[in-house]
């Protein structure tokens, strides 16, 4: 019973937000309201809707529950906490592409129509063009990492509450914005920003600064971060430990995200000319069959 | 609990932060902490057994600190530096008040609070509250505190923070010292907190 308390004691939220608490719901009741409505052929298969769950349940928990607490307080678990938030969470949701399934949740009173009409404004689409452009999206995905793993700018964001918000919102933003972008499953024909082969390119040149910054903080043998000892750390643990493994982390599961999404860009690349090879195939062997049938 | 123009703060905030990391112009010699950290609020007892709260201490400079009086020696040596720091700076016994919160309440009795801080001056308050009170506290400022594994006798260490929270005459979060920081730092930015200029009186 005591264990059970504990359990749920956990999992309520250190620092309440309801701004996230609500776009957690809103995106899981899209969701699931969206399975239920979108035509049998349609419905992603089991596998992209563990993606969906467990990318959203990833990025509630490591937010909005006591994680959250020993995340301020201890370097490595802060740096799995953006593990999750610019990583592994809005990787695993992106990789779900959940929008079509979303957009049929979405209730009939309200409609897609304000979505549709705010997703084609030009200000929107300008916006979101040049967030996505080639150069400007992995620059701001590794400047983010950088700009917030800055000494200076790290002590700051670790004691104020609004700075901390800001530092977590702009992770989760920008993670999502960089793998929706890299994991569209979509051709460049087909509508995608990028074609497959510069998404590579892309996914694999991000990742060599943040193999340096990790190891920089991996091997560093000074306290960068002192406002883990300054403000005290979750449990007992040597400072430099502490800052070893965060770089670690930084460094190695980071980077293996990046190779894991070269590796399925690589897969949907091959599949896409197979099936363009395919199709041309087939074209070419309906054209020479009309050409005989006319010869006759 | 987060207010939503707290957020638009916090953007404004990390906008100014990058300004600052980049503009390197910063007279403060240890940490600058204003419009990061909330103004003081708390309510506690002092070492007289007096219910108290920041009110009391409005119109002086407050330094806050976390520690325990079984301290091995950080805490005595943290005290020892504030007291010259102090006395470095000038402050009368007007201008100035340091603030020690015990972590450790279950130990640190009124009495056992008022020998050990009176031991390093007049301007020295022992605090202490109980859990829910200390535990707002600390949440308020960020900081954590955890006790460690007793031993045969049953005592036992306690892991705080070892910042120092100097808060202006308003109440207002300005400054940070920590461990790192020099004493004749920390007196010129005290200085400059309680007289507005950083040369040294008289």
């Amino acid at each position: 019973m005591t264990t059970l308390l504990q359990a749920l004691a956990f999992l309520a939220p250190w620092e309440f937000s309801p701004l996230l608490f609500v776009s957690c719901v809103v995106a899981l009741a899209l969701y699931l309201r969206g399975l239920g409505r979108v035509p049998a052929a349609q419905r992603p298969r089991m596998g992209r809707r563990i993606a969906f769950f467990s990318g959203l349940a990833l990025v509630y928990f490591v937010m909005q529950t006591y994680y959250d607490f020993l995340s301020q307080h201890m370097f490595y678990l802060h740096r799995l906490q953006h593990l999750v938030l610019h990583h592994l969470g809005p990787f695993l949701i992106a990789l779900s592409a959940p929008l079509a399934v979303m957009a049929a949740g979405v209730p009939a009173r309200i409609g897609t129509r304000p979505f549709e009409r705010f997703w084609r404004a030009p200000a929107t689409r300008l916006g979101y063009r040049l967030l996505q452009n080639t150069v400007v999206a992995p620059v701001l995905f590794v400047g983010l990492i950088w700009f917030w793993l800055n000494s200076r700018i790290h002590f700051d964001a670790m004691l104020s509450e609004p700075l901390y918000w800001v530092m977590n919102w702009s992770m989760l933003i920008d993670g999502l914005l960089f793998w929706i972008l890299m994991l569209d499953p979509r051709t460049r024909a087909e509508g995608a920003l990028l074609g497959f082969g510069l998404r590579i390119l892309i996914v694999l040149a991000a990742m060599v600064p943040q193999m340096l910054i990790g190891a920089h903080i991996a091997l560093s043998e000074r306290d960068l971060y002192d406002v883990y000892a300054v403000c005290g750390r979750a449990w007992d643990i040597d400072p430099l430990r502490d800052q070893h493994i965060g770089g670690l982390i930084t460094w190695i599961p980071a980077a293996m995200m990046h190779v894991i999404a070269a590796l399925i860009l690589i897969g949907r690349w091959a599949r896409s000319d197979r099936n363009l090879a395919g199709r041309e195939r087939e074209a070419s062997m309906s054209r020479a069959a009309s050409v005989q049938g006319g010869g006759t | 609990m987060m207010p939503r123009r707290s957020r638009w703060a916090g953007a404004a905030l990390a906008a100014s932060v990058l300004l600052s990391a980049c503009g390197g112009g910063d007279s403060v010699r240890t940490h600058d902490i204003t419009r990061l950290v909330p103004a003081l609020a708390f309510s506690l007892e002092d070492d007289r057994g007096a219910k108290v709260s920041a009110q009391d201490y409005s119109g002086k400079v407050t330094l806050l600190l976390f520690g325990y009086t079984h301290c091995p020696d950080v805490c005595q040596t943290t005290l020892a530096e504030l007291a010259q720091t102090l006395r470095a700076s000038g402050a009368g016994s007007e201008d100035a008040r340091v603030l020690f919160v015990t972590v450790d309440p279950a130990r640190d009795s009124t009495a056992v609070m008022r020998a050990y801080a009176q031991a390093f001056g007049p301007r020295f308050v022992g605090l202490r509250g109980d859990a829910a009170a200390l535990d707002a506290l600390t949440r308020r400022y960020r900081v954590s505190y955890s006790l460690g594994k007793p031993d045969a006798q049953g005592q036992y260490e306690v892991n705080h923070s070892s910042a120092v929270f100097v808060f202006d005459r308003d109440g207002r979060a300005r400054l940070l010292f920590t461990p790192k920081d020099a004493p004749d730092a920390m007196a010129q930015d005290l200085r400059r907190l309680m007289f507005g200029t950083a040369a040294a009186a008289g």
